[in-house]
């Protein structure tokens, strides 16, 4: 496993802990489950924080604490789950979420671009994906249809323009 | 017609592009079946029994001459010489090899077409009315609509991974011809009493192994947000859709669960706060350029009927029987809808020669304002012909064998591909269709008949229809022989309705003697015209099980 963030390969700074372990004082990332049961803890502890959201795990759930969080990883436990997608967009379009949104579980190359349309800005990859492979992928497509998260024109705001 | 811009090109370049590269790591091997399996599936290619097929996209069944003589050319060079319309509007082909297929999407694009999004779990190539523009009782085109819908719905980025493939229907008439009940998402164009254009939503309709009808979550959706509410009902789809079983991920499986007025509350939760955060509304200059697109042709002045198509009916019975059934009323004066038949008696409903294509090319250029339509009852309309020009046309479809006068009767059969070719059927389809056309052959008794809508699928996938078949036909499995379960009384206008079963299935060698006793116990029955759907709506099913089952 490789973490790309931003187009590049980056160090893995954050620990994921499970819902039993001792929590140090290290950048740590919780459950949702975690968050929820003891957030007066979390909230009170001197270190970055970061969530893990599974697929049906939807961002509504910590919609007013947002701003807790320096990272959100949202899990793709099969390439076919989209759930994601929506909770990403949501994320940073609904409640504003400005941080690292990381994508983990299974992604594949050919996904890239539509997750970092929707606003993922790092992403957990196999080693067959290089920072390379990546900015092939994110820039397969010159156009787009549709407005979404990323700061790409859709097309029929460039028609209008011509 | 919609033509692309430098923008749609750029974007169907990328996708051939793409593909190339991803053809190209699975022939090294470098990616295995398995890793291939979604990125062909966004490409229209499926592994079927024996090979590849590759379905391309006819968005909203509109296409021109151009494009049917390329469909020709593919035909030609890397098919068996034919292709198969089927009921979404589209054409496959059944024999392409995988180290072409990056081949054909580029020649495919050359004329602007491709297979984006027909299949995989995505939003599907959107259907319509094949009269659209044409018809006599249509409020608007829909055409400009499904065209936008088109554009927003390729590739998007959030919803490309959605837990089952989502299919969208619009109409623009009062009488549907679009079966939008059916689909997961079904559009009515409509005007408010202000006039404004708007569009009715059903949501959740379906056919498959759990029928359902669409049910109605919003009476009028103001035309420049459309894409702004469809873009709610689809997040909602994501997010809540069922993903634990394939068999209940479609969106009719969610709506029944939690109910219409649920989802009318998650829809309408998303939609308002969409058009609060950055609404999907399309500029007004983009709805005018997309709409001019489809201003009509340049119909001439003629007078509501023309004299010589009015003599040769009189004159010529073999075209007065074409004119009764293939033949609709155009809205403009001295025009007429023709529709051409690919179910020729005993052949297989839907398949096209490579030479049929190139005449039928021929024919839209001379006659029709170059517009070619594909029916999701797998026939082909022109849509615009001036009545004076009918018999001319008439002869050389003749000539093409495709003016079999049958449109709308028991021989314009709807079939899936079945087991001849699909690996998911339990039953042959096809060769069934045939048995039944030819049992009809005779167009004097299908005439007598009447309407009559027979649509067969090899398994409760629901390919062909059946649910919706004025006599439905399933291919079921019993100890590894294949059976037909028969339905009776569905249909997928605008009163749409599910067939009830008749009772047992019967064998390969019975159920055509079976479908004709039900024929017949109709002629019986019926009242001074009445129809097939009508007699069976009101007799209901004993008479016909007590003519295939007897009394106990």
């Amino acid at each position: 496993m490789a973490l790309i963030k931003n187009g590049a390969f980056a160090d893995d700074t954050w620990i994921d802990a499970n819902d039993n372990e001792a929590l140090t004082d290290q950048a740590t990332v919780v459950s949702l489950h975690r968050w929820q049961s003891e957030t007066d803890v979390l909230k009170s502890r001197n270190a970055p924080l970061g969530l893990r959201l599974d697929a049906g795990e939807s961002p509504e759930a910590i919609a007013d604490d947002i701003d807790q969080f320096d990272l959100i990883k949202l899990n793709f436990p099969a390439f076919k789950d989209g759930r994601a997608y929506s909770y990403a967009r949501m994320l940073r379009q609904r409640y504003g979420y400005t941080r690292e949104l990381r994508a983990t579980g299974n992604v594949l190359r050919s996904q890239l671009q539509f997750m970092h349309r929707v606003g993922f800005d790092a992403f957990e990859v196999d080693e067959r994906i290089t920072p390379e492979v990546y900015a092939e992928e994110v820039s397969r497509l010159h156009e787009v249809y549709q407005p979404s998260v990323d700061d790409e024109h859709p097309v029929f705001e460039k028609r209008v323009k011509k | 017609m919609y033509r692309y811009d430098e923008f749609d090109a750029s974007l169907v370049k990328d996708r051939v592009d793409q593909f190339r590269d991803q053809v190209a790591l699975r022939i090294s091997g470098e990616i295995t079946e398995d890793e291939f399996k979604p990125l062909r599936l966004m490409n229209g290619l499926y592994l079927q029994l024996h090979a590849y097929m590759l379905r391309v996209a006819i968005p909203y069944g509109t296409f021109d001459s151009r494009q049917m003589r390329m469909l020709a050319h593919i035909a030609d060079k890397y098919d068996k010489g034919y292709g198969h319309f089927t009921t979404r509007q589209n054409i496959q082909y059944n024999w392409p090899k995988l180290d072409e297929v990056p081949d054909i999407l580029r020649d495919l694009a050359t004329v602007e077409m491709h297979a984006i999004q027909t299949s995989g779990n995505c939003i599907r190539n959107v259907t319509s009315d094949q009269y659209a523009g044409a018809a006599k009782d249509e409020i608007e085109d829909p055409r400009p609509w499904c065209e936008m819908i088109r554009q927003w719905s390729s590739f998007h980025p959030e919803f490309s991974f959605l837990p089952r493939k989502f299919k969208i229907a619009v109409t623009g008439a009062a009488h549907d011809r679009a079966a939008i009940q059916v689909h997961d998402i079904g559009a009515t164009l409509t005007h408010n009493d202000n006039g404004e254009t708007g569009f009715t939503i059903y949501v959740g309709g379906g056919l498959g192994r759990t029928p359902m009808l669409g049910k109605k979550i919003r009476d009028f959706v103001p035309r420049a947000e459309l894409l702004a509410y469809l873009e709610a009902v689809m997040r909602v789809y994501n997010m809540h859709g069922r993903r634990d079983n394939l068999y209940k991920a479609r969106i009719k499986i969610l709506v029944h669960e939690i109910g219409a007025e649920e989802m009318i509350r998650l829809v309408d939760a998303e939609y308002e706060d969409i058009q609060k955060n950055g609404a999907l509304g399309l500029p007004e200059e983009e709805i005018a350029r997309i709409l001019n697109y489809f201003a009509p042709p340049a119909f001439e002045p003629l007078d509501e009927t023309d004299t010589s198509y009015a003599e040769k009916l009189n004159g010529d019975l073999a075209f007065a029987n074409w004119a009764k059934t293939n033949i609709a009323e155009h809205k403009a004066p001295g025009y007429a809808i023709v529709n051409l038949s690919l179910k020729p008696i005993g052949d297989i409903p839907g398949d096209i020669s490579a030479e049929q294509m190139y005449a039928v090319a021929d024919l839209a250029e001379r006659y029709s304002f170059d517009e070619i339509r594909a029916t999701h009852e797998q026939n082909l309309t022109l849509p615009h012909v001036k009545q004076s020009d009918l018999y001319e046309l008439w002869q050389k479809l003749t000539d093409q064998g495709l003016a079999t006068p049958n449109i709308g009767l028991a021989s314009d059969i709807i079939a899936c591909p079945g087991l001849d070719y699909c690996n998911l059927a339990n039953a042959r389809s096809i060769p069934l269709a045939q048995e039944i056309s030819n049992r009809f052959a005779d167009l004097d008794r299908q005439h007598n008949v009447g309407p009559l809508k027979i649509k067969i699928s090899g398994c409760i996938n629901a390919c062909g229809h059946h649910h919706v078949g004025h006599i439905g036909i399933l291919g079921v499995d019993r100890k590894g022989k294949e059976y037909y379960q028969i339905s009776l009384g569905g249909s997928a206008d605008e009163n749409t309705s599910v067939g009830k079963i008749l009772g047992p299935s019967f064998d390969e060698h019975s159920i055509t003697d079976a479908v004709e006793t039900v024929v017949n116990t109709y002629l019986g029955l019926r009242e001074d015209g009445e129809t097939f759907l009508a007699a069976v709506g009101r007799v209901g099913l004993e008479p016909f099980k007590e003519a295939l089952y007897g009394t106990d």
